[in-house]
């Protein structure tokens, strides 16, 4: 954006304000736009699977989250999209529930693409939608919330969310042995705890913890949101006058949280996220709050996700792997980024 | 309300306009808008003292909360500086909500009701946090935030007033495409704000006490003149009690329905900043069933879902028990879902208590009317 049209923006913004039908204009102007970065994105690369090749139609639905992480999954997924010449990508929002993500996909599978990669509001409730399309002959990549049955799809791609708690407990028991600490109070505050990715995150946590002899000492759910991260922590900073360990499930949620550990006061333990914000890596790296480290789980994969969704549809494999065909499924590790590593993750962050 | 209004209408056509036939309905509201004589307004004041008896109910109610406090985690409680410091949290946390809810009691009173409230608050925290109005300063957040919230506000009561929508749908509507639009220009992430003074404002104290707190205090001391101590406030319980006898009585009911609207956004527009400085940013999801919260926390104060009765007290009251309650399953460790149940209880019991009022001083009067005629 120019200095002046953003001045003229901010102009507008200031004293157009009262009136909302100006609203959908200024949208554009004042978004704060985040184009996903190069690295999150493979471009062609000469030679190979990378050649262009069979032309291939994607279809691709992912809910319309209010969340970073979400949207970082459209943003990466159209913009691998475009790195290849011989992709078509036809993207449609999933609105605000199953039954929505239901009829913009039944709108989709009707255009006829040559494979869906869809991230569904809960891979129970769509798998239904998995078999049809797999049944019409189209195949179904689904993106981090597996669907049960496994006729519904042709590759499921996702993280790992036991894994995810299992690196935040293995770094924060390594932590507490080096320094000494007994008896370890430790904090959690998950998100959404009806999502069964909550519930796994928190039992790979648990099971880490307990394998350790340690356990939780209080656990307060948010909602993914920073504001609700700010309250939940509040909340738990009452119930635990001293904290050795927080693990935060989410780096959005944990702006927040990292508010209230501020305005508290509190410094005397140290803290771990989720999923690898660049804003969480950035504080990581800066080593000046108590986020100390973060376990990822990359929106990335949804630029993985097209790339395998175009080589299932030319009928390609993997071409590190002996196999002809793209596996059927791959899970991502979880990660643990620190001081240290932070500066080859950075580029991941969303 | 308009004068066609789904709830307030019937309640009071066959309510207590029939249980005493001696006071014509547009008499009453004449009286209530245009008198100051104080033994003519008993009535619209608060049911002859029944809401500072209510109050007391609550004040109880908290007191109870406190000592469950007490006595499952007398560790916390021996401490003083621990307790000083909860209570001020307790309402820290209270202030968002109740900001909120000072603006929804004038509505609900009003007979209308306010589902946008937590999109408002949303829209109006997001626009303040872009990256255009953040350059403006803390003085460009605060103005921005307070105008989206009153313009927010402002459509809702033309939709209603002027434009003859039920409430219920009408911010309904509101709710979805302010989300929508809070959602678009915010491109779905999480604005941070770094601006150092308006996240100071959650960090700052006066005299040990929390600025938000003041905040709080401020909205509730102005609501309650505002209330009790104005034309204006007289002129709510009238329109909300019965608008047609209102609209007799020469009260601009479609005005003063949309100045209610433009109220309840302004609160919105002060809890956006509140919520803003607390969390250092703002999203489109923020404020998450702020409405409902809002909602109860007015009903349990005491105010009348079909408008027409409630106090500014009762809500505050109400917010700061909701408070409480997460605050007293935060240090024993219970989940959410038992809170939330919790909760659901405690409304429940508050509307079967109104109930139980509103019965018991029917029958009182009846029987009254019977022995005097």
């Amino acid at each position: 954006m120019t200095q002046h049209s953003r001045d003229l923006s901010r102009r507008r913004l200031l004293f157009g304000g009262a009136a909302l039908s100006a609203g959908v204009v200024l949208a554009g102007c004042t978004s704060n736009e985040t184009a996903p970065t190069a690295a999150q994105t493979k471009a062609a690369a000469a030679g190979g699977n990378a050649d262009p090749g069979k032309r291939v139609t994607i279809g691709f639905s992912a809910p319309a989250a209010d969340h970073g992480w979400i949207a970082a999954i459209t943003n990466n997924a159209k913009a691998q999209a475009g790195a290849y010449s011989d992709v078509e990508f036809k993207s449609v929002e999933a609105g605000a529930d199953a039954a929505a993500q239901r009829a913009a996909l039944s709108t989709l599978i009707s255009q006829k693409p040559d494979v869906i990669v869809l991230l569904p509001h809960d891979g129970k409730e769509l798998n239904a939608f998995g078999l049809e399309a797999m049944k019409a002959g189209i195949p179904v990549v689904n993106l981090d919330r597996a669907f049960p049955d496994a006729r519904a799809y042709r590759l499921q791609i996702k993280g790992d969310n036991y894994g995810m708690g299992v690196a935040a407990a293995t770094y924060i028991v390594e932590q507490l042995k080096a320094k000494g600490v007994s008896n370890p109070v430790i904090g959690e505050i998950p998100g959404i705890d009806s999502l069964e990715l909550t519930q796994e995150r928190s039992k790979g946590f648990a099971d880490t913890l307990a394998a350790n002899g340690l356990k939780v000492a209080n656990r307060r759910p948010a909602e993914f949101t920073a504001d609700s991260g700010q309250q939940a922590a509040t909340g738990l900073f009452q119930a635990l006058p001293k904290i050795d360990a927080l693990w935060n499930h989410d780096d959005d949620q944990g702006i927040g949280v990292l508010a209230a550990v501020n305005q508290a006061n509190r410094k005397e333990f140290f803290m771990v996220g989720g999923a690898g914000s660049k804003k969480a890596m950035e504080d990581i790296q800066a080593d000046n709050t108590v986020l100390k480290a973060t376990v990822t789980y990359s929106p990335s994969m949804a630029s993985s996700a097209i790339s395998l969704a175009r080589l299932i549809g030319q009928g390609k494999g993997m071409s590190d792997l002996v196999e002809l065909q793209v596996p059927k499924e791959i899970v991502l590790a979880s990660e643990t980024i620190t001081k240290e590593n932070a500066g080859n993750y950075l580029k991941l962050g969303f | 309300m308009s004068e066609m209004s789904p709830t307030a209408t019937p309640e009071r056509a066959a309510g207590l306009p029939a249980q005493s036939p001696p006071v014509d309905p547009a008499e009453t509201a004449a009286a209530a808008a245009k008198s100051d004589a104080p033994g003519r307004l008993s009535w619209w004041r608060g049911d002859g003292g029944e809401g500072a008896k209510r109050n007391l109910g609550l004040l109880a109610t908290l007191v109870v909360l406190v000592v469950i406090g007490i006595l499952t985690r007398p560790d916390l409680y021996g401490n003083a500086s621990w307790v000083w410091g909860n209570t001020l949290t307790i309402l820290k946390l209270a202030s968002v909500v109740g900001v909120v809810t000072v603006g929804m009691t004038f509505v609900i009173i009003g007979g209308g009701i306010d589902l946008s409230v937590g999109a408002i608050v949303a829209l109006a925290g997001v626009w303040s946090t872009t990256v255009a109005t953040q350059s403006y300063g803390a003085g460009g957040m605060i103005f921005s935030a307070l105008t989206v919230g009153l313009a927010v506000g402002l459509v809702n009561g033309l939709l209603i007033s002027y434009g003859r929508l039920v409430p219920f749908i009408a911010t309904l509507a509101m709710l979805v495409a302010a989300r929508g639009l809070a959602a678009e220009i915010s491109d779905k992430q999480t604005q941070v704000s770094t601006n150092a003074t308006i996240n100071g404002i959650a960090s700052t104290e006066l005299l040990g006490i929390p600025l938000l707190v003041y905040i709080l205090a401020a909205v509730v001391v102005a609501g309650w003149v505002l209330l009790n101590r104005t034309t204006f406030g007289r002129r709510t319980v009238a329109v909300g009690g019965n608008p047609e006898a209102a609209r007799l009585a020469g009260i601009n009911v479609r005005r003063h329905t949309l100045l209610l609207y433009a109220l309840s956004g302004l609160c919105c527009g002060i809890a956006a900043i509140m919520l803003t400085a607390q969390a250092t940013s703002a999203q489109a999801a923020m404020a998450n069933l702020y409405e409902l919260d809002a909602i109860a926390a007015a009903i349990i104060g005491g105010t009348l879902l079909s408008g027409g009765r409630g106090t500014i007290i009762g809500s505050l009251l109400g917010v700061v028990i909701f408070s409480t309650i997460t605050n007293l399953f935060a240090i024993n460790n219970v989940s959410i879902e038992a809170q939330n149940m919790v909760k659901g209880g405690i409304i429940v019991a508050a509307v079967l208590v109104q109930q139980v009022q509103f019965r018991s001083l029917t029958q009182f009067l009846g029987r009254n009317r019977a022995t005097t005629t």
